[in-house]
């Protein structure tokens, strides 16, 4: 292992304060996301998958971290990047995959692929494909949590690329104006599809508008899964106990281009070494290790029990049959 | 039966819903304080407060995503547009998630609400602010699209809109919302995706919804004058489409003329002639004619706009050009 030799940054508070249980399950269900990614990426290589796949590699700790801050009944409204909030929200992996082909056992049945996640009964609330336009619903939903006093907390996320957009900005200003309890989280992953940050955002800080919408703000890098809950979970109960929104900005990196179309040419080896080096993954495995002296064959036994599970996953996904021709006249309309 | 304004018929049955219903809300831009641009929302706020009559910013691609989004957790909101022109901000709220919401999630979630105001052209507006929307709206599967044009009409078919379980796209008219027409006391509600036959007639079937009803009205009686004997049917509902009462007028007259608040290109005056033609075919006597806008963006000078719009006097050439007459 050449991580004896390189220049490793120190564990993190975060990582340094969870117990090896927590460790052990955020270690496990990081990875279960990344090797679900590592398999769709295989099968969309096969021509398995089709259309677009936007892969969440590198930015796992942030749903995991999401779903150790929520409590039952709150919700996900994510971007199309969207299968590790599933995965970590506890959908199930083989209707993800089969969501992927495009298979009648699939999470929404086969009818919206990767960008379209959605599963109402696990908080997965979506699974949105045109940019910036479910901040507004996200806002929605919280609107109705206000309204039914049910409190229902609604986590809504989007990436750098829409803070520019129309409706971030009017979802953000009638959550801001109506005290609806909301977290909005910016997964900045520094690239806007291809473009550097800094040839799209007039102002770094994302942050900083969060003043003009009348709302509480918080700035990180991510380091790990507990710092992610711990840091959203002030905003979570800000929302819950006051209705009060907040707009949180994760600095965070995908190791992976865009999409499969996308080589990442805009980014240096020696940037995504440095990122890979601070893996909140990898350094979740270091703290089980070098804290709570956990080996690295029972560390290599959880890694092989998950590439079993997803590739059973995977071959079930690949056994459930397409979409009956008559499905596509499903669900156009509510039959009363 | 009591006479009421379209204004008072759309007041009335967003009350009696709102009463019926805690989950019913009104939401817009000057819905509450204002009482509605258009004073349509008169009385609400006081009645319902201002948890249920929402005021809102200029934000319409914001409320009518927060509309959506509350109506994914079982609300019933009603959505005010000031004017459908507006909408075209939230175009993509309304084609992308209400309209797909449903089908998209295989069924697990669904977006019962309304979004109502005014549509098409007023009076000296100028070319943003007069724009048909029902074209684009009734393209979209996913949306039923509704027009009105008569005060009964307005309160039945805005109740059976609000209790629907699908996102409703009702259209009213500036011009038209204090026209006067009787109401039933009792309650009732108007099925949407139902024609309603106007005018009795043996000669001609005139199609038309929304402002044409009272074009074709108008231009029924000159044609009358002429000894021609007209049917007019207001179709009230663009999606579903009442098929079924369109085929068996023109199977009844042999002839069929559209009248249309809207451009003349890919219309749904377009659609409705391409479907008689498919299914009425051999029963048609001449081709089936349409009268609509000029192809052009509506001009503001009161004599320009009139030239644009359609008026009864053309109407009744179509009328006399398919029965072969004048």
């Amino acid at each position: 292992m050449d991580g004896q030799t390189r220049d490793l940054p120190p564990l993190t508070e975060g990582l340094k304060a969870a117990s090896q249980d927590e460790l052990a399950h955020a270690f496990k269900e990081m990875l279960r996301i990344r090797r679900f990614e590592e398999n769709a990426t295989r099968a969309y290589t096969r021509g398995k998958i089709s259309g677009f796949l936007h892969l969440y590699i590198g930015q796992e700790a942030i749903a995991i971290g999401t779903n150790l801050a929520m409590r039952e009944g709150d919700r996900i409204v994510a971007t199309y990047r969207d299968h590790g909030f599933a995965l970590a929200q506890g959908c199930d992996a083989t209707a993800c995959m089969a969501e992927l082909f495009g298979r009648s056992g699939g999470l929404v049945g086969g009818v919206g692929g990767s960008m379209h996640f959605f599963d109402r009964d696990k908080g997965m609330w979506g699974g949105y494909a045109i940019i910036g336009n479910h901040v507004p619903l996200a806002a929605g939903h919280a609107f109705a949590a206000k309204y039914l006093s049910d409190g229902k907390v609604t986590i809504c996320f989007l990436g750098d690329g829409a803070v520019g957009i129309g409706p971030t900005h009017e979802g953000m200003t009638l959550a801001g104006l109506w005290g609806l309890p909301v977290v909005f989280v910016v997964e900045n992953n520094r690239y806007s599809m291809g473009t550097p940050l800094g040839r799209t955002l007039p102002v770094e800080d994302i942050t900083l508008r969060a003043q003009g919408y009348g709302m509480e703000s918080d700035r990180f890098e991510v380091t790990d899964p507990f710092q992610v809950r711990d840091r959203l979970k002030v905003a979570v109960d800000r929302a819950r106990e006051e209705s009060k929104p907040t707009l949180i900005e994760l600095l965070t990196y995908r190791f992976r281009g865009h999409s499969m179309s996308d080589p990442g040419k805009y980014r240096t080896k020696a940037e995504l070494d440095g990122f890979r080096n601070r893996d909140p993954m990898e350094m979740t495995r270091r703290a089980l290790m070098e804290l709570h002296g956990v080996s690295e064959d029972a560390l290599e036994a959880v890694d092989e029990a998950i590439i079993e599970e997803m590739d059973v996953a995977m071959a079930s996904a690949d056994a459930s049959p397409q979409p009956v021709p008559e499905h596509r006249f499903k669900n156009v309309y509510v039959e009363e | 039966m009591a006479v009421l304004q379209i204004r008072e018929a759309i007041r009335d049955a967003m009350r009696e819903e709102m009463l019926r219903d805690d989950r019913v809300f009104l939401m817009g831009e000057e819905v509450g304080h204002y009482e509605g641009a258009y004073k349509c929302s008169q009385g609400l706020l006081k009645e319902f407060g201002e948890k249920r009559v929402i005021d809102t910013p200029i934000t319409e691609t914001g409320f009518a995503g927060v509309g959506i989004g509350a109506a994914m957790c079982g609300l019933r909101p009603i959505i005010e547009f000031m004017t459908f022109n507006f909408s075209a901000v939230a175009f993509d709220q309304i084609i992308n998630n209400a309209a797909k919401i449903h089908h998209m999630t295989g069924g697990q979630f669904h977006a019962p609400m309304v979004f109502r105001g005014p549509n098409a052209a007023a009076h000296m507006l100028g070319s943003t602010h007069s724009q048909a929307f029902d074209t684009f709206y009734a393209h979209i599967p996913g949306l039923k699209v509704v027009s009105v044009a008569t005060p009964k009409d307005a309160k039945g078919l805005l109740k059976a809109a609000i209790r629907d379980p699908n996102p409703v796209i009702f259209f009213e008219s500036e011009v038209q919302y204090g026209v006067k027409g009787e109401v039933p006391e009792d309650e009732y509600l108007i099925e949407l995706g139902v024609a309603d036959t106007k005018r009795e007639g043996a000669d001609v079937t005139l199609l038309c919804w929304g402002q044409s009803v009272a074009i074709a009205l108008a231009a029924a009686e000159l044609a009358q004058e002429k000894g021609l004997d007209v049917e007019v049917i207001d179709l009230r509902s663009l999606r579903p489409l009442d098929e079924q009462t369109i085929f068996d007028s023109v199977r009844k007259t042999n002839r069929a003329v559209v009248v249309e608040h809207g451009w003349p290109y890919g219309g749904v005056g377009s659609h409705l002639i391409a479907r008689i033609q498919e299914e009425c075919f051999d029963a048609l006597d001449a081709p089936v004619l349409k009268v609509c806008y000029e192809d052009l963006p509506m001009s503001y000078a009161e004599n320009l706009e009139h030239l644009t719009i359609p008026q009864p006097s053309q109407v009744l050439e179509a009328l006399e050009e398919v029965s072969y007459r004048g």
